[in-house]
């Protein structure tokens, strides 16, 4: 079935309420730390309060000797005994050589190199106990001088023998030499220095696992709070414990939310599998909060230059791009594709602009390693974008709608200069719809009245464009991925007609256990009770790729769609047969196969039950059952974009700024559930705006210490930090998978820190500051309008 | 020590050391799992819990400190039958929940919010919110759920 034909059919674009809320609402969800295995101890970490420092001896004998413990496990425990954690991305530098990929063990070897990296695992028979025992653990440190930014990490001292520079790779995309060409004539260039500022994902389940063995069958179990189960277990299994798959079980569930951090492959999660083999039990580990800020992999922390080449009318040229990414202390699991892979190719945005050169270079400091969050590499390329973008037009004396439409892309599929080929967008209609529904036209006005009040006023815009759905495999594969990007769809339908549905897709806030149900009931004419939806589990799901990059619905879905195709194709024709007919003659809709031209038909059920109990079947030329597995490889990205228009208002005495009105109008292609959608839009905005007004990782420069460890010192968004949001949506279906969807998950974190920053530079500037980096916290604005004042 | 609590309608006593939190009396020792911890500073309110009447984070205080206490956790809130609160009907018909790991405890103070404050506006019921963190929804369906739970529960 083709996309047209899919968007048209009942109960799509119905906001259908969830399937899983029930239990959610009634305290019945099921997530790891609320899991109990008989005879389970407990594991706690013991984790370096150094950024750096050498190990010269651990001494766990004491700890050994308390009350209910069970066996401290150190470095030496595990040297030789199973790899390093694997980078599942090799990013080539410009001069042809690999990147740097130092040692990433599951437990320190003789040093440590950020504050909470894994030096001990004390597991006992009660939490208390391993507590108790983890203080009792005596390792003695040689502290070393530690580095914790981009921009001081190529003089300082070396993390890893592997990098003597602290350097992991520089990598390039464009044609340097054609763009320099470009910018030496330009009759206008706009330049912007900007830090794109480190974030911690908190989730608000914080991560545990449970690690399970059975000496009988020498199979593992691990249960964990993670996106992807099934790229959990093959880097366990393949890469660091040398285990063969089919004896170790991966199960997900519920998870309170990931947003990126649990895509990951962590110490933590192979050394409970592999010790509870060595103690032949379960061991149950749940990270405190303080323990996730320390150790969950961060994300964002890019420094940045970049350059615009215009003509005398504001059309883009060309476009230079120079950024430091910050690895942290190792490369966590997909780090090195994020600002490269991910980010670089997103560079031309909406825009034509002929030419683009973006150079990144990575370095290791001592910080938790930084990976994917929310958006990946999207996030930080339409910041600098969007951000770039808007000054160019003030710079011009244009308005910043008035820029971004003389340079939007009008005609489709666009090549870009940075690799992607966008298959469809009206990125007018975005922006048009948003201007209305922003009420632009009455922006003086309140402009005028917030200055009666002693307020700054200031709009803000970002026309964003994200790229989901992360393939084809063949070329991410030449691109360094490690990992195919394929997902799995499987519809067991029951002899009775009601249907399971198995996808790789993994669902923690997204709401897979209703919209996914959406689709095949609407496929099927059958009720959405009727589906139920299982996931996060590689003994029940066939192998599939997880949630991460918004791709669940437009591949994950794509896959059930494919896997449908064959459901349909096969009881067509046990339909043909019941009713005596050809199968070509055999129509299908409305949950009912009917004899082209006839009034014969039959139901649904009548031919699922016919394919298990066959004795009116066409045994010889059809197998029983119904039963149907896909894998789904899809050709290209999705494209999902927009325009954000964000008004802000800022008390000058204080500098205390208040996100005033923000609208967001989206283009997701089709959509099925609208309420599920907004709720994702809703989410990511906060999440983004969170980033520009609130949020901000720090370390303190010279100890390495995290300075923002706990929900005290890190400014989580709260309700009171937001106005009601204002959404709508433009829909240009997606032109290359079966549903015409494009992914709406982090689309909001995406667009949305620049809209604000644009209204906060718009706000001030009559005070004359031109430069600005987030967050906005009421102390930074002031000291900016301070500052400028000076 | 035993600590002799009344948790969801039903007697119920706990052997706890005498640190243990009530969070864990209830999650550890009586196998509620519907409250949550998602901090250890007092912050984020997944572990949101109605004592004698109010709305208390249970991770900031002792299972000791509550002997002979009236304790209702979201496993209390729907009727025996399974019909659920006002409220928990809200959240679901507004999409206020996604992952529902804070949604346990956002629930909780959306009921003691609207029992003492029956007539807050959107404003005030974003300030009251300011106890519960959720990193999912963006808060504005929240808002909606408990506006509509508030007017819900008024009419009950």
């Amino acid at each position: 079935m083709g996309a047209a034909d899919f968007a048209n059919l009942p109960h799509i674009g119905e906001s259908v309420r969830r399937k899983e809320d029930y239990r959610f609402l009634t305290g019945a969800g099921n997530y790891t730390d609320d899991i109990h295995m008989a005879h389970e101890r407990y594991a706690v970490f013991v984790r370096s309060p150094h950024a750096h420092a050498a190990i010269k001896g651990i001494s766990v004998a004491t700890a050994e000797a308390m009350p209910g413990v069970s066996k401290v496990f150190t470095g030496k425990d595990v040297e030789g005994k199973m790899g390093g954690l694997p980078c599942g991305w090799l990013i080539t530098s410009t001069d042809g050589s690999p990147m740097k990929e130092p040692p990433h063990p599951i437990l320190a070897q003789g040093k440590v190199r950020y504050v909470g990296d894994h030096v001990a695992m004390v597991v006992a028979d009660t939490i208390e106990h391993a507590k108790n025992a983890a203080e009792a653990v005596e390792v003695d440190y040689d502290v070393l001088p530690a580095v914790v930014s981009v921009s001081d990490a190529g003089k300082a001292i070396a993390l890893h023998e592997a990098a003597p520079d602290n350097h992991c790779y520089k990598w390039a995309i464009g044609d340097k030499a054609a763009v320099d060409a470009v910018f030496a004539k330009a009759a206008h260039v706009t330049k912007l220095d900007l830090t794109n500022n480190r974030l911690i994902p908190n989730a608000m389940e914080p991560r545990a696992a449970i690690g399970s063995y059975n000496r009988a069958s020498d199979e593992y179990t691990l249960y964990v709070a993670n996106q992807n189960p099934h790229v959990e277990r093959l880097l366990m299994t393949a890469f660091v414990l040398g285990l063969p798959e089919h004896k170790v079980r991966v199960i997900a569930p519920d998870v309170g939310g990931g947003f990126g951090s649990k895509i990951f492959l962590y110490a933590e999660d192979v050394a409970l599998t592999w010790a509870a083999k060595q103690l032949n039990c379960s061991i149950k580990w749940t990270a405190e909060r303080s323990e996730s800020f320390l150790s969950d992999a961060h994300g964002r922390d890019h420094v940045s230059r970049a350059e615009m080449a215009m003509d005398k009318d504001g059309k883009f040229l060309a476009m230079r791009v120079h950024t430091d990414a910050n690895m942290g202390a190792y490369l966590s699991t997909f780090s090195t594709a994020v600002p490269t892979i991910l980010y670089a190719t997103l560079l031309a945005g909406q825009y034509t602009c002929p030419q683009i050169y973006v150079e990144v270079d990575a370095w290791f400091t001592n910080t938790a390693p930084v990976d994917a969050y929310r958006g990946a590499g999207r996030p930080e390329a339409t910041y600098l974008l969007e951000r770039l973008v808007s000054r160019c037009g003030w710079e011009l004396g244009l308005g910043q709608d008035e820029i971004r439409k003389r340079n939007f892309i009008t005609s489709f599929p666009y090549q870009t200069p940075v690799a992607l080929q966008y298959d469809v967008g009206d990125y007018h209609a975005c922006m048009n719809k948003a201007q209305a529904l922003a009420d632009v036209a009455g922006f003086a006005a309140r402009k005028a009245a917030s200055k009666a009040k002693g307020l700054l006023r200031g709009q803000g815009y970002s026309s964003y464009i994200e790229a989901c759905g992360i393939a084809p495999s063949n070329i991410a594969g030449a691109l360094g991925a490690r990992a195919g990007l394929f997902e799995c769809g499987e519809i067991r339908v029951h002899p009775t007609g009601s249907v399971t549905v198995f996808t790789g897709s993994h669902s923690h806030g997204q709401g897979h256990e209703t919209t996914f149900a959406q689709v095949v009931a609407a496929r099927l004419g059958i009720p959405v009770e009727n589906v139920d939806v299982v996931h996060g589990d590689t003994g029940r799901v066939p192998f599939g790729m997880g949630t991460y990059g918004s791709r669940s619905i437009s591949v994950g879905g794509a896959a059930i769609m494919k896997a449908l195709d064959k459901i349909e194709t096969k009881a067509k024709k046990i339909a043909a047969h019941l009713m005596e007919a050809s199968d070509a003659d055999i129509e299908f809709s409305g949950g009912e196969f009917k004899v082209k031209g006839t009034d014969k038909k039959v139901a649904f059920a009548q031919v699922s039950l016919a394919a298990y109990v066959p004795h009116n079947y066409p045994l010889d030329k059809l197998e029983p059952g119904l039963n149907e597995t896909a894998f789904y490889d899809p050709t290209n990205f999705t494209f999902p974009a927009g325009t954000y228009i964000c008004e802000v208002e800022i008390d000058p005495a204080t500098g205390t700024t208040r996100v005033d009105r923000f609208t967001a109008v989206d283009d997701f292609g089709t959509i099925i559930n609208p309420m599920i959608v907004e709720g994702q839009v809703h989410g990511g905005l906060v999440q983004g705006i969170g980033q520009a007004l609130l949020e901000n990782c720090v370390y303190d420069k010279e100890t390495g210490q995290l300075l923002t460890g706990s929900f005290m010192d890190y400014a989580m968004p709260r309700a009171d930090d937001f106005p009601q949001f204002k959404l709508d949506t433009v829909c240009t279906p997606c032109s290359h998978n079966p549903l015409g969807t494009k992914g709406c998950g982090e689309a909001g974190a995406i667009g949305s820190p620049p809209a604000v920053i644009n209204a906060v530079l718009d706000a001030l500037a009559p005070l004359g500051v031109k430069e600005f980096d987030m967050p906005a916290s009421p102390s930074r604005v002031w000291e900016a309008i301070v500052k400028a004042k000076a | 020590m035993q600590v002799q609590l009344k948790v969801n309608g039903q007697s119920a006593t706990v052997d706890v050391a005498p640190n243990t939190l009530l969070v864990h009396a209830l999650r550890e020792h009586l196998k509620l799992t519907g409250t949550h911890v998602g901090c250890d500073t007092a912050q984020c309110g997944a572990c949101t819990v109605i004592v004698n009447g109010r709305a208390i984070k249970s991770c900031n205080t002792l299972a000791a400190q509550h002997t002979g206490a009236e304790v209702t956790t979201i496993e209390g809130l729907a009727q025996a039958d399974g019909t659920m609160h006002p409220m928990q009907a809200a959240f679901k018909e507004c999409h206020g929940l996604q992952c529902g790991f804070c949604t346990t405890g956002m629930v909780m103070s959306a009921v003691d919010l609207c029992k003492h404050h029956p007539k807050a506006g959107e404003a005030e019921i974003r300030e009251l919110l300011e106890g519960n963190i959720c990193r999912c929804t963006g808060y504005q369906n929240i808002v909606k759920a408990v506006q509509q739970g508030q007017a819900a529960m008024a009419s009950a």
